[in-house]
C-alpha cells in the first residue's frame, strides 16, 4: 500500500483524494429509490433532504473549521422567513425565491461573522446560542411580519420551472429538494478539496500552527461562516417553499440542537456525515413518534448515547472500525 | 555593515511582578547561526514568543531588517519573513506531511482564498512543498497522517513547515527536544544544511550540539542577557560555567 503510494507523484496523489468513489455514486443513486420504493413517503424524503442540507452547512463550520454553533438555526430561519415573505408579497417563483433567501441568510451570516471570528471555544458556543435566541424572540415579537406564534400563513409556491406543481404527494417537493441538495453538495465537495478547504482543516487541526505559517485564520473563519449561513438559508427556504408555511420553530433552539445531533450521529468532518445523520435522525423520529409520540426524544437520547460511546466519530467514522474489529479473528 | 536581519531593542516583558524579559538587546545578522542557551526558566521561549508576536512586550522594539514589526500580529510577521518551530510539537495531527507543507506554501502564495479550485491543480505549490520534504528526507512518509509519524520525523516536519513560509529569520525552539541523542544529530545536520541567506537562532540544551553548530552563543539568565560571544569566549567565561555549564557535565 505504502509502496504503491510512493510511486505516485505528489500531485497525482492529491488528485486521487478528490476522486469519486463507488460508494459515493451508490449513495446518490440510492437517493432516487424513494420515488420507486416508497412513493407514500416522499414528503418525509424531502424533509430528510432539507435536514441533510442543513446538517451539511453545519458540517462546514463544525466538522471542517471546528466552530461549534448552537445557533445555526438562525440562518435556517432567516432563509425560511425570507422565502415565505417573498411569496406572501406576491412572488411565488421557487428558484428566484431560493436565491434571494440564500442572499439574505448569507448577508446576516457575513455581518455576524466579524464577531464570530474573534472568539473560540465556550465563548463561541454561548455567542451563537445568544444570537439564535435573540433572533427567535425578534421573530416572535414582530408578529405583524412573521405571524408570530401562529406562523407565517398564505405562502403559495408557483410551479417549479413553470411546469411541476407542488402537490400533496411530495413528488415535486422531493425532486426539488434532492436536486438542490445535490448541487450544493457538489459545490461543498469542491470547496473541501480546494486550497481554502485545506486551510479550514488546518484551522481545525491546529489554530496556533496556522498563525505560525502566516495564515489569516479570522479571514478564513469569516468566509466559511458566511458560506455556511447562506447554505443553511437554502435549507430553510426549501422547507418554507415545499411546506408553504413557516413557524417560529424554524429558528428555535431545538432546531439548532437537532442539527448538531444529526451531524454527531453521522460523523462530523466527513462530508457525508450530515447526510447520513439526517437520514437516521428523521427516520428514527418518524418511527419512534409512531410508537410513542410524547416520548420519542427518549429514543433519540438513547441512540445519541449509544453512538457517542460506541462510535465516537459518528456512524460514518466508526462503522468501518467496528466492522474491521468484528472481522478480525 | 548592513542592518541585522532581526534585532531587538530594550525589550521588556513582565507578568505582574515577575520579569521574564529585561532590557533584551539582540542583533541577528544575515546568515547567523546563533545559539540561545540558559537554564530552565531563563526566558528563552519567552524571547521567541516576543519576537514572533505571540506575546506583546511592555516596552522596546523589534525590527525585521529596517522595519519596526513590534505592533504586528504573528501571521503578519510570518508573511514578512520570521518563522519559528515549537519546543512541543505544534503540528496538524490529521493532515499528512504533504498536505501540511502544501498548506503552508499555499498560504504564502496567497492561494488559500480559492475555494473553487482543486488543491491538486496547483502543481508549482505542490512541487515546492515536495522539494522541502525531500530536503528534510520526509518524502518517504509524506502520505502518512502526521499523528502516525515517528517522533523524530515530527520534529523535522516542524522545520519543514517553517521553511515553507520562506523565512529570512528562523527561530528554532529546541528543535531536537525529546529526540534520542543519536537522532538529534540528524536534525541538526538538516539545520546546518539550510541556506546561508537565512538568519538562524536556536535554543538548545545539549552543549555538544551548541558548540558544534553555533557560530555565536547568547546566554540568558533570569530574563536578561547574561553574556554573548563566540563559543570559545562563552566557554571561557567564568560566570557561564557557574550559572549554566557548571550544573551539567561537559566534556
Amino acid at each position: 500500500m505504502a509502496l504503491t503510494q510512493n510511486l505516485q507523484s505528489p500531485q497525482l496523489y492529491l488528485q486521487s483524494l478528490s476522486r469519486w468513489r463507488p460508494a459515493e455514486i451508490a449513495f446518490w443513486l440510492a437517493t432516487l429509490l424513494p420515488f420507486v420504493l416508497a412513493p407514500n413517503y416522499l414528503s418525509l424524503a424531502s424533509q430528510i433532504a432539507i435536514a441533510a442540507l442543513f446538517a451539511l452547512s453545519l458540517d462546514l463550520i463544525l466538522g471542517y473549521a471546528g466552530i461549534v454553533s448552537l445557533g445555526h438555526a438562525a440562518f435556517f430561519g432567516i432563509g425560511a422567513y425570507s422565502a415565505g415573505l417573498i411569496s406572501r408579497f406576491g412572488w411565488g417563483e421557487p428558484l428566484t425565491g431560493l436565491l434571494l433567501s440564500t442572499l439574505a441568510a448569507g448577508l446576516v451570516g457575513y455581518a455576524t461573522s466579524f464577531i464570530i471570528a474573534r472568539f473560540r471555544h465556550l465563548a463561541l458556543i454561548m455567542l451563537t446560542l445568544g444570537f439564535g435566541l435573540l433572533l427567535a424572540e425578534l421573530a416572535n415579537s414582530a408578529g405583524w411580519l412573521t405571524g408570530g406564534i401562529d406562523g407565517l400563513q398564505g405562502i403559495h409556491t408557483w410551479r417549479l420551472l413553470g411546469l411541476f406543481n407542488f402537490g400533496l404527494f411530495g413528488t415535486t417537493a422531493y425532486a426539488y429538494a434532492l436536486a438542490v441538495l445535490f448541487f450544493v453538495f457538489l459545490g461543498t465537495r469542491r470547496l473541501i478539496h480546494s486550497p481554502f478547504g485545506l486551510a479550514l482543516r488546518g484551522i481545525r487541526e491546529n489554530w496556533v500552527r496556522m498563525s505560525a505559517i502566516g495564515a489569516p485564520n479570522r479571514a478564513h473563519i469569516r468566509t466559511i461562516y458566511t458560506i455556511a449561513a447562506a447554505l443553511a438559508g437554502i435549507a430553510g427556504a426549501l422547507l418554507a417553499q415545499t411546506t408553504e408555511t413557516v413557524s417560529l420553530d424554524s429558528l428555535g433552539f431545538e432546531r439548532s440542537a437537532e442539527v448538531l445531533v444529526m451531524l454527531v450521529l453521522g460523523g462530523a468532518g466527513r462530508l457525508y456525515g450530515g447526510l447520513v445523520g439526517a437520514t437516521i435522525f428523521m427516520v428514527a423520529r418518524d418511527q419512534f413518534s409512531g410508537i410513542a409520540p410524547e416520548y420519542w426524544y427518549f429514543w433519540i437520547g438513547i441512540l445519541l448515547i449509544f453512538v457517542v460511546i460506541l462510535l465516537p466519530n459518528g456512524v460514518l467514522g466508526g462503522l468501518p472500525n467496528l466492522i474491521a474489529r468484528w472481522r478480525r479473528p | 555593515m548592513s542592518a541585522p536581519a532581526l534585532s531587538a531593542r530594550g525589550l521588556q516583558k513582565s507578568f505582574g511582578s515577575l520579569v521574564v524579559a529585561r532590557d533584551i538587546e539582540l542583533a541577528l545578522p544575515v546568515g547567523a547561526r546563533y545559539a540561545l542557551i540558559g537554564p530552565n526558566g531563563a526566558g528563552k521561549t519567552t524571547l521567541i514568543n516576543l519576537m514572533t508576536g505571540i506575546l506583546a512586550p511592555n516596552a522596546g522594539q523589534i525590527l525585521l531588517g529596517d522595519e519596526d514589526i513590534t505592533a504586528l500580529m504573528p501571521q503578519e510577521r510570518v508573511q514578512r519573513g520570521i518563522a519559528r518551530t515549537f519546543q512541543i510539537n505544534t503540528l496538524f495531527p490529521g493532515l499528512n506531511a504533504l498536505e501540511a507543507v502544501t498548506l503552508a506554501v499555499a498560504e504564502r502564495r496567497g492561494l488559500t482564498r480559492r475555494f473553487w479550485q482543486n488543491v491538486a491543480d496547483n502543481k508549482e505549490a505542490i512541487d515546492e512543498a515536495h522539494d522541502i520534504l525531500v530536503k528534510l528526507q520526509l518524502d518517504d512518509c509524506c502520505y502518512q497522517p502526521t499523528r502516525e509519524l515517528p517522533y523524530g520525523r515530527q520534529r523535522l516536519l516542524e522545520i519543514a513547515l517553517a521553511l515553507a513560509t520562506r523565512p529570512k529569520v528562523l527561530l528554532l525552539d529546541e528543535p531536537a527536544a525529546g529526540v534520542p541523542q543519536d537522532e538529534s544529530a540528524d536534525i541538526f545536520e538538516a539545520v546546518a544544511g539550510l541556506s546561508r541567506d537565512l538568519a538562524l537562532l536556536f535554543v538548545e540544551h545539549d552543549m555538544h550540539v551548541v558548540f558544534r553548530f553555533a557560530s555565536h552563543i547568547i546566554v540568558m539568565v533570569a530574563g536578561a542577557m547574561y553574556t554573548e560571544g563566540s563559543p570559545a569566549e562563552v566557554a571561557a567565561h567564568p560566570g557561564v560555567r557557574d550559572v549554566y555549564l557548571g550544573t551539567r557535565k561537559h566534556g
